[in-house]
């Protein structure tokens, strides 16, 4: 993992007392799909690592969008094949829906990213 | 079709039902005294009554669509228009209820005029859904928002008749349906005040102002306020598109219809696993396309409601 030391393993580990190990994320770039089909968002949920970058596909005819229901990110109307991507850094839980057919609802819960101890 | 006027009662179930056959090209509307009355295909309706007022519906012309479902939304439209040239009797104008693009783009926008211009009639839009994709609603709003409120409402007068057009495709919120929001409501509610309960009025709005089918969105958050302020009226009728099908319920003196699309159909509620576009056999197309023909005839109390598919 990284190399990246003190002051973030520090403050992560005294806010997560339990986590016996953790490092300062962002090694990892990971990356994440979430198809839009027959206006719904699948996985409708997803849990990620902070870092992760998510890219949303619409497989529909019909446009849609993707928006933060706290207005963090939001998409372009994306066509049949458009994507959209938003790289989440943040723990916490992101809800989103499509601003055009808004029953069209989704969330992605960012956890914080753990790795092997890079220095204690 | 054959066109419903014998009882002044508007039009009966079975008369509904057949027109749910239709294919596609808009809705003839007739006032009739008040309550406007489907009368079926276009020709047919214009036949019926030369007096009174007749107005004629489109709806989601999704121009830019090119999808297996139509591949030429344009081309269709094209054939509603000509459609409702070749009228024996012009109705005095059109209403629009939205999705006139389906990406609101630019060139889609002028796509639409140049084909709906042709009609040399004055046509009155609200917006769809796919009309305001830009953020500010500025692409619609210069082009149609001309002596409208907000995001494009308004009302005015013809033949004694009072017309609102609504919009509630914008500031939707996650896991709503359709919105009207309380600025609109609150014009609503300053616009019908002082006007007698004798006076026909017709709403259109793109979104269905009632519970079509809320998991797929189709229905309008917010709408019973709305009806709230039209229920003292003695005949209120309703005109909302968005579904691409037709569909009527009389509810006490609001009569509510959605007129097919000229770009494509839709499935009938809970029928297929979303409410996407509905590809179906190339030569049955035409009969799921129309537009609405729409007569108002003083003394009766319902608007003649026709819906004429372009072929069938």
């Amino acid at each position: 993992m990284t190399r990246k030391i003190c002051v973030a393993t520090a403050l992560a580990a005294a806010i997560l007392a339990t986590a016996a190990t953790f490092a300062a994320a962002s090694a990892q770039a990971a990356n994440t799909e979430v198809k839009i089909d027959q206006f719904a968002f699948a996985p409708q949920r997803v849990t990620v690592k902070a870092g992760t970058t998510v890219t949303w596909i619409n497989d529909d005819d019909i446009p849609h969008t993707v928006a933060s229901s706290t207005k963090l990110f939001k998409s372009k109307p994306l066509d049949t094949e458009d994507k959209f991507s938003f790289t989440f850094t943040t723990p916490g839980s992101y809800e989103y829906f499509c601003s055009i057919h808004p029953h069209m609802t989704g969330a992605i819960v960012v956890e914080a990213a753990t790795g092997s101890s890079a220095a204690q | 079709m054959t066109s419903d006027q014998d009882d002044g009662r508007g039009v009966s179930r079975r008369k509904i039902l057949e027109c749910m056959t239709w294919a596609g090209t808009g809705v003839l509307w007739t006032i009739a005294g008040g309550v406007p009355r489907s009368m079926g295909i276009i020709g047919e309706a214009t036949a019926a009554e030369p007096s009174g007022l007749t107005f004629l519906q489109i709806s989601d012309s999704h121009v830019g669509f090119d999808k297996p479902a139509n591949p030429n939304a344009l081309g269709t439209l094209e054939e509603a228009v000509n459609k409702i040239k070749t009228m024996p009797v012009k109705p005095a104008f059109v209403i629009h209820t939205g999705d006139i693009t389906h990406l609101s783009k630019p060139s889609e926008f002028d796509d639409a005029d140049r084909i709906i211009s042709q009609v040399r009639l004055d046509v009155h839009y609200v917006p769809g859904e796919h009309d305001v994709l830009d953020e500010e609603v500025k692409l619609y709003r210069d082009r149609y928002g001309r002596g409208t409120k907000g995001a494009g409402w308004y009302s005015f007068d013809a033949n004694g008749v009072h017309f609102i057009g609504l919009v509630n495709v914008v500031d939707l919120k996650a896991g709503g349906l359709g919105n009207l929001g309380n600025e609109q409501l609150e014009w609503l509610e300053d616009d019908l005040k002082g006007r007698p309960a004798s006076i026909p009025i017709v709403v259109f709005a793109h979104i269905p102002l009632w519970s079509v089918y809320p998991a797929w969105g189709w229905g309008t958050e917010d709408a019973a306020r709305a009806l709230d302020y039209l229920k003292r009226f003695g005949s209120v009728t309703v005109l909302n598109g968005h579904i691409h099908q037709i569909m009527q319920k009389v509810e006490g003196n609001v009569t509510f219809h959605t007129a097919m699309s000229t770009a494509f159909p839709q499935p009938a509620p809970g029928t297929a696993p979303s409410p996407g576009p509905l590809k179906v056999a190339d030569d049955r197309l035409r009969s799921l396309l129309g537009i609405t023909d729409v007569t108002f005839k003083r003394g009766q109390q319902r608007l003649a409601i026709i819906d004429e598919p372009l072929q069938g």
